[in-house]
Parts: structure tokens; sequence; C-alpha cells
């Protein structure tokens, strides 16, 4: 079934995913990780990173929130405002689906 | 100063490889980005001699791999070659025209690992469609591997090249490729090289269709955000800067044409007194750090004044080199579609001619026999 990865499907109970197509490895020569896509390649920094680490398309974006405050012992609201930017940019971008 | 660095350890390995498998192709699109004077089926790399291209390839740093032509898929080992890339961690695409190709051997290269697809289009409308491709039943043929391609859960990228006979069809070309669940769409305007330069009164838009189209564009754009991506490579001709041509020579890409010299774009060899190197004399990792042409015009240091002085220098990179050869005579010379550049007034002059006299009948690419099938010496500049 096609994800219609639309900007504003994302909420509390989606399940993001790699977009197929899509892989993240690490990159020996370059000692980094990558996003491979469909004709383009993203470095992510250190946040984006983690986020897309945790991402397996059964995951709720409530209980990733919930990883990342826990493991920074952060402020909820921040986090959420975070993630949510960051998703919908890679949605938008067709690195993740829904 | 922040110039890259033309050797030595500084420089960065590429990022992608892109492999002429073969230049054969069922089409015959007379905007081919093959050269004038084809590799022969003969003097083709065997499949050994790919893998270790892919080997090299991947121990140098490269990420991405793309599967082209001439039409890839005529080459009975493409699967097997998709398999070896990914065994090597390569990401795999394949650019393809969509003809050759049946179910069963589509299989085999999902089968082996197919990352992703780019299927190219002609045009929307059927008849315009294979009239460009000289290929009657191209049309129906591209829409079933589009088909196969989803159907096998592979993501979609539709590229279509547009010039005065389609870019009015922009709009309809977007919604083919949404109808077609492709993910990307890809509208390029023809770059006027090789077999392109050759047939530029017959392809060159006037600036209305031109201005039209991006309108077209940006409209879908914003009524598709999120569904599909839609990328559009403006006309040069029309353009006030130069593109970025390979995100600057000799940085981050490779081509390899199909008797295996390595190319730092795949116009290169219209550049007259470049010496490529083949993978069959010297490693890939010594010719991306010192063959000559990729030294060539690396960095800033080539660069005319009108560039040095430019604080678009490591923006642009100059532009395209063969775009500079083609239409000044010297590859040196900065991009003529610089509004800066003192020959950008005649290349708009030239594309306003073309574009509104009637357009001449189409040269369609062929491949023919070298005069001298151990010359090697460089093409002669069209036009």
């Amino acid at each position: 079934m096609t994800a219609d990865a639309t900007t504003g499907a994302l909420d509390l109970e989606s399940r993001p995913r790699l977009a197929p197509g899509v892989r993240l490895k690490y990159d020996e020569a370059r000692s980094c990780w990558v996003v491979l896509a469909p004709e383009r390649v993203l470095m992510p920094d250190e946040t984006a990173l983690e986020v897309l680490q945790r991402l397996d398309g059964k995951k709720t974006v409530d209980a990733l929130v919930a990883e990342l405050v826990t493991a920074y012992d952060a402020d909820r609201g921040e986090i959420l405002a975070d993630v949510t930017e960051l998703l919908n940019g890679l949605l938008e971008k067709r690195v993740l689906a829904l | 100063m922040n110039a890259p660095r033309t050797t030595g350890s500084q420089l960065p390995p590429p990022m992608a490889v892109l492999l002429e498998l073969t230049h054969r192709c069922p089409l015959q699109c007379p905007y081919c980005s093959n050269p004038l004077q084809m590799d022969q089926v003969k003097s083709e790399l065997g499949t050994a001699e790919w893998k270790s291209v892919l080997d090299q390839a991947a121990k140098l740093g490269v990420l991405q791999v793309h599967f082209s032509g001439g039409e890839p898929t005529v080459r009975p080992d493409l699967a097997e070659l998709i398999r070896h890339a990914r065994a090597v961690g390569l990401y795999t695409n394949l650019i393809t025209s969509g003809v050759a190709a049946n179910k069963a051997r589509f299989d085999e290269m999902v089968a082996a690992g197919l990352d992703h697809v780019q299927l190219s289009i002609q045009d929307s409308d059927a008849a315009t469609a294979e009239k460009i491709g000289n290929y009657a039943g191209a049309q129906q043929k591209k829409l079933t591997f589009a088909k196969w391609v989803r159907e096998a859960g592979l993501p979609l990228t539709l590229n279509a090249v547009v010039n005065r006979h389609n870019i009015d069809r922009v709009g309809e070309m977007i919604d083919l490729a949404v109808s077609l669940d492709a993910a990307r769409v890809e509208i390029a305007n023809v770059q006027y090289y090789g077999w392109a330069l050759k047939n530029l009164a017959a392809l060159m838009p006037r600036f209305d269709q031109f201005e039209a189209s991006i309108a077209t564009v940006a409209a879908a754009r914003e009524r598709l955000k999120g569904k599909i991506v839609i990328d559009y490579v403006v006309p040069d001709y029309y353009a006030k800067v130069p593109k970025a041509c390979m995100n600057g020579w000799g940085q981050r890409f490779m081509n390899i044409t199909p008797a295996g010299k390595v190319l730092p774009c795949h116009a290169a060899e219209t550049i007259p007194n470049l010496q490529f190197d083949s993978v069959r004399d010297r490693p890939l990792a010594e010719i991306w750090a010192k063959s000559s042409a990729f030294e060539a015009f690396r960095g800033t240091d080539w660069m005319p004044e009108l560039c040095k002085g430019c604080d678009q220098r490591e923006i642009d990179w100059g532009g395209c080199r063969c775009q500079a050869m083609a239409l000044t005579g010297s590859a040196s010379e900065a991009d003529p579609a610089c509004g800066k550049s003192p020959f950008h007034a005649q290349l708009r002059g030239m594309a306003e001619a073309a574009s509104h006299a009637a357009a001449p009948e189409f040269q369609y690419r062929r491949i023919t026999p070298r005069v001298d099938q151990k010359s090697d010496a460089p093409e002669p500049v069209a036009g």
C-alpha cells in the first residue's frame, strides 16, 4: 500500500519509516552516517541521526518523543517541536514515508 | 584559499559514478547525451571489468552508482552487476528508457537488489513522444515498465527532457508522473551539446513557452507538495546564472564510457586536447586523484578573471565547460549561460532566432563507426 506522504498527515500516532529506496548507512570513507536516497545523499547531523536510527515503522511519533525526552532529560514540548519539524521536512523530500 | 586542493589527501572522494554500460539503445532521441561518435559493442567492458570498477568505486568512497547507457538493460549481465554493486555497499540506480527489458529480466534486477529506477519519457503525448524517440510503440512499453517498478515496491522517478515540441505539456507530464505513482519527476530542458547542439534549431523552445512552463511547475509544486517532488532544470540559453555543472568539475562525479574511459562529465570528450584515462590502464582511485582531464578544471585555478573575481565562483564553479567550449571556442571561458559573460547576449540571440523559426527535421542519434577505430583523438566539436 502506498502511503500518501502528505506533510499535514503527521500526528502523534503516525509511524514514520525510511521510504522505500532509502537507506541509512555508515560510510567508512568519510567516517560518518549517510542517508542514501534516489538522486540524493544526505548527511544527517547528530540530532537527525538520533531520530532516524530510532525509526522502524512501528514506533509512533509519541513513543519516539518519549524516548528522546528520557534520553536527553529534555522538555517534551521542545523535543516534539524539533522532531515534528525534522520529520515533516524529510517527508516532504520523500526520504520518510508513513 | 578555499578552493579544493587539486591533488593529494585533501581531495574528497567522489559521491557518484555513472556507468554507461553500452551506447546501444532502441531509441534515437535527437538530444541524446551520448557522444556523436559512440563506442562499438566490441569495445564494451566485460562483466569482470565492470565488477572491478564497482569494487574500486566502493573502496574509493563512491556512494551511488547509476547504471545508464545507451540503454543499460540490453546488457545481459545487468542484474549480475546490480547484485555485485549492492554486495559492495553501493546504492543502485537504473536509468532506463523502459522499452528493452521484459518482465522476467526486470524481476531479476529487483531480486538483485535494485534500489531505484529513473524512467525516461519523451512526452506525455504518445505520438510526439514516439516521434522524438523514433520508436513506434515506445509509450505503452514505458507505461508498463513504470507499473512493474511500482508493483515491485521500488521508488520511481520519471525523467522528461523538454523542448519546443513538448514544453507546453509540462503540466500533463507531471500529472502522468503522479498517475504512475512516481515519488519524483525530473523535468529538464535540453542541454545543448553533442547531439542536442546538432539539433538545436529543432529543439529550442521560445522564451514565452519557457516562462509558461515555469508558472506551471510552480503551481504544480504547491498543489502536489508532499505527494511528488518536482525538479525542474531550466534552459541555459534563457538563464542568467550558470548551473553548477556536475557540482564542480572533478569534485563529486565520474562518468565511465562503455569502453572504460573515465570522464568528469558525460560530454567531456567534446573538449579537445583533454587526455582521458581508461579503467583498463589505470586504477580508478588514481584516475580520480591524478587524471589530467580531472585536474584540468578542478577547483578555481583554471578560471578566467571574470570567474576568479566573482563571489559565485565556488557556487556555480564557472558553469559548464562543454558549453563554454561549444559556444565560445574555449573551455576555459565562463559559461555563456552566465549573464556576465561577453557571449551571453549572443547565446540568447541564437535561442530567440532558432525558436521563432520553423523547426527543422530531427537528426536522429545513430551509432556510426569511427573513421579510425584506433584513434584516441578528441572528438570534433559539434555545431
